[in-house]
């Protein structure tokens, strides 16, 4: 992407003279940070509060697969158990994947990729943040009240009726962050229509801010739905209104239809951004534009539209109708294209590229494996009478932890790394990033591949015991997830480390050729000193790189 | 069997599961091919165009080409369509039971799986079943939803409150097989375990003899059926006035006062019986109270397999 500033556009810009001013030291007050409008300031709020959220999510995680070495109940009890992997799913999903990458790497990221100050409501912005963390404090009380056990899923009659446990203010809780969502996207949507840099067209945009707007869509569009199924189950709980209790007379499938027609479309809340992260990090390490740029691009709204209509592959034995499975099946291999679009135009990108092998492309390759085999393992639970056998096993636990996690948090931390030198001014320790990176792609896989066999020797998912035959894989699961708790210790612990070790990094360390990286690091409040305008699409690298050395060529 | 010995692939046990098995290599085989691919590819360009490697020929870059993109968009979508109509027809047939299979009741509640056999035996947490018979399971739950699964037999069902489903199979092992609940269902859902014990049938029937004698459905149901009073309008000798006959209603269509027709199955005789009002047959007033908190789901599935034996074939 050429930038016209005064000069012609920097390659490695000149030295800096300190002290600079950027969006980091332009004020240390309390007020400068909880009531800023700065976009670039709320990403980082966002940065630490999912990060607290994660490391609950993750600890819950490590308490069930610790429990889940041996086939009796001997760690915790059976109550506590199903708090656990309640609060697991509940905190994984709605606190940390679904903000993820669009709150923080999104926030940070938008404005300065179409070349714009600030989002288009800044105010907005910080509000959204707000009521995140009150919809965090609502679900942090239910936790320490004495939890929830209705599975993520709060499936009726059980969590309308039956359980005991703290259902409402949980659901209180996502309720509220709902909105946090869908004020995000209306920001993001806006923003990439209206304040785009003069001269940046749609096809000049970076694959990362068509992700994000796909994003962003199903974020404003679906969101309502979840707050809606959840206000009808507090109507049951608090009314006994009969919506979904057969007893009152009302429909337990009618909850799992509303619940999934969100909660399908939210995988793509997850795993659409990971894909701009990875279609960002791909052409730079490769030093080329990536292949078929109009089709990972299209092919992110293919998926955002056609992820509203396969809502009822969840509920194949549910007992809705024979021929809504069929529909539902028929509709979920539709969704499967774009995404193997997707993979085919990854690993084509590669393809006479100059690649070099720094922490965000180990993330991004490891990425592009794990997403494909969490992609096909897809079309199994896609295929009517396999699903019949694996739905509710491990097998469905280890397809979408190969999405959610395999997919998802590599993007993410593929992001992190790679645009940390912006966000903070610094360079993270390449060593041990690489080091880590390799830790998390091999525990990720022992952790998770044993449950694909799991599953389909038929355990059930969400059980405390369970039979002993299926021990050696369980053992070899909770010794995966040891690894990858270790692997995701060292980025938190090198990445603060860095933040007042780490090499003072300069405006473009990848020489990478998008926007946000033609402005200093850390970028100033106003993140361009002029306004930039773009005369030519993203992922120029023979510009910046020169021709290539033809050396050798025949 | 239920063994402790470590496995990678469940064992077969009933007609349908050699059929979704072979599926099952389908698929695998396929992802592996793919999966190997997209690696190999990976690795091949990630070594061959490393960015030490100036020697590597970077001459004559694209970075599109229209072929490419509608073969793997074509290719992808035809395999897709493929996967989806080969499970779509073993969904098909594994969801319709045979005519002629055998019809057991099963109750399921927090946190165990009740089972009636026809001739009216109970058991609890384990099921006999014959070898060689389709055996078809109407499952109800007393409370919230729950599922079956026998993983030997690759059948899964969820058991919703408020309205039957059925499942079926017929085994084709003797032995015993896992029987699980899949759909999370509160404390004890991981308790909520039994065994299915495949038998000759020949054992079969001398395990139905030497259990404690249990009236048949239908017969409790008369006796229901006559202790609620249900006589004094549904008299099954003299044509009723006040109520359609019930004599020959199961599995017959029947015009509503709003002109919709539906099928007495199962389900309508139920609900008739818990929310009267809903489904008034055409012609006749909606004066039947309701007996919702009055019978349970046992009771109620001995009335309508009262009902059921009033058919005249």
């Amino acid at each position: 992407m050429t930038v016209l500033i005064d000069n012609p556009p920097p390659i490695s810009p000149p030295p800096q003279q300190a002290p600079r001013h950027h969006y980091l030291n332009s004020g240390y007050s309390f007020r400068s940070w909880f009531l800023t409008t700065d976009h670039k300031r709320i990403a980082i709020l966002y940065l630490l509060s999912i990060t607290f959220f994660f490391s609950i999510g993750g600890l819950a995680a490590t308490i069930v697969r610790l429990d889940l070495m041996t086939p009796q109940a001997d760690l915790v009890q059976t109550e506590t158990y199903n708090k656990l992997f309640t609060a697991h799913g509940v905190i994984m999903v709605f606190f940390f994947l679904v903000p993820s990458i669009p709150s923080v790497l999104g926030n940070f990221l938008v404005p300065l990729m179409v070349g714009a100050r600030d989002l288009a409501f800044p105010k907005l912005n910080l509000l959204s943040w707000y009521i995140y963390v009150l919809g965090g404090l609502f679900t942090l009380y239910a936790l320490l009240a004495g939890g929830v056990d209705t599975g993520w899923t709060f499936y009726a009659p059980y969590s309308s009726t039956y359980s005991n446990t703290y259902v409402m203010a949980t659901a209180i809780g996502i309720f509220i962050t709902g909105f946090s969502s869908i004020l995000t996207g209306l920001n993001f949507i806006v923003t990439i229509h209206k304040m785009r840099a003069p001269g940046l067209t749609w096809f000049r945009l970076p694959l990362f801010i068509w992700s994000t707007y796909a994003t962003s869509l199903i974020m404003v569009l679906g969101t309502p739905v979840l707050a809606i199924s959840l206000f009808l189950v507090a109507m049951e709980r608090f009314l006994g209104i009969g919506i979904f209790d057969p007893r009152l007379g009302g429909d337990p499938i009618l909850f799992q239809h509303l619940f999934w027609f969100y909660s399908h479309p939210a995988v793509y809340i997850m795993i659409l951004p990971s894909m701009g992260v990875v279609s960002e990090i791909i052409p730079c390490f490769s030093r080329k534009r990536p292949f078929g740029y109009a089709a990972i691009g299209l092919s992110s709204f293919g998926i955002a539209v056609f992820s509203f209509l396969v809502w009822g592959h969840h509920m194949f034995v549910s007992g809705q109708s024979v021929y809504a499975g069929l529909v539902f099946s028929l509709l979920s291999y539709l969704v499967a294209v774009p995404s193997a679009i997707k993979v085919f135009n990854w690993t084509a990108s590669l393809h006479k590229g100059s690649i070099s092998f720094e922490t965000p492309m180990l993330y991004a390759l490891g990425f592009v494996g794990l997403f494909t085999l969490g992609g096909l393992t897809g079309l199994f639970v896609a295929a009517l009478a396999v699903d019949v056998h694996v739905h509710d096993t491990y097998f469905v636990v280890a397809h979408f932890h190969y999405i959610m996690v395999g997919g998802a948090v590599m993007g993410y931390l593929g992001g992190i790394h790679f645009w940390w030198s912006k966000m903070t001014g610094r360079l993270y320790p390449e060593g041990w990033a690489r080091f880590s990176a390799i830790l998390i792609f091999v525990g990720f896989n022992l952790t998770f591949f044993p449950q694909y066999i799991l599953g389909y020797l038929g355990m059930p998912r969400r059980y405390h015991v369970y039979p002993a035959e299926f021990q050696v894989l369980n053992v070899m699961s909770s010794a995966g997830a040891s690894i990858l708790a270790v692997g995701y210790f060292f980025p938190f612990t090198y990445l603060l480390w860095s933040l007042r070790f780490g090499k003072i990094a300069s405006a473009n360390p990848w020489r990478a050729a998008g926007l946000e990286w033609q402005t200093t690091s850390p970028p100033p409040t106003e993140n361009f000193e002029v306004t930039p305008i773009v005369v030519d699409e993203a992922y120029d690298y023979r510009r910046i790189d020169g021709p290539p050395a033809d050396g050798g060529a025949p | 069997m239920i063994d402790d010995g470590f496995r990678l692939l469940p064992e077969q046990a009933s007609t349908h599961a050699p059929r979704v098995d072979l599926l099952y290599y389908f698929l695998l085989g396929m992802a592996a091919f793919v999966t190997v691919l997209v690696a190999a590819l990976i690795v091949y360009f990630a070594i061959k165009y490393r960015s030490g490697n100036v020697r590597a020929d970077r001459t004559a870059v694209r970075n599109n080409a229209m072929v490419l993109e509608i073969a793997w968009t074509v290719i992808p979508l035809l395999i897709s369509l493929g996967i989806f109509g080969w499970g779509a027809t073993l969904y098909f047939t594994g969801s319709r039971p045979p005519a002629g299979a055998m019809q057991l009741r099963v109750v399921a509640k927090q946190w165990m799986w009740k089972f009636q056999h026809p001739g009216g035996r109970r058991e609890i947490n384990e099921l006999h079943v014959p070898l060689g018979q389709p055996i078809k399971l109407t499952m109800i739950s007393q409370d919230v939803i729950h599922s079956l699964f026998v993983p030997a037999f690759r059948i899964k069902q969820d058991v919703l409150p408020g309205s039957y489903a059925d499942c079926w199979f017929e085994a084709t092992r003797t032995g015993d097989f896992h029987l699980f609940c899949a759909e999370y269902c509160g404390t004890n859902h991981s308790r909520m375990t039994g065994r299915v014990v495949v038998l000759e049938p020949a054992d079969y029937q001398a395990w139905l003899e030497g259990g404690h004698a249990n009236e048949p459905p239908a017969v409790a149901g008369k006796r229901l059926f006559e202790e609620l009073r249900c006589a004094t309008c549904h008299s099954p000798q003299i044509a009723p006035v006040r109520c359609p006959p019930l004599q020959n209603v199961y599995g017959r269509d029947v015009l509503l006062r709003d002109d919709q027709v539906v099928t007495a199955d199962e389900n309508y005789l139920r609900e008739s019986i818990l929310r009267p009002a809903a489904k008034v047959v055409k012609g006749y007033e909606p004066l039947m109270p309701s007996f919702d908190g009055q019978v349970d789901e046992e009771q109620l599935i001995q009335l309508i397999a009262y009902i059921k034996s009033l058919a005249t074939p």
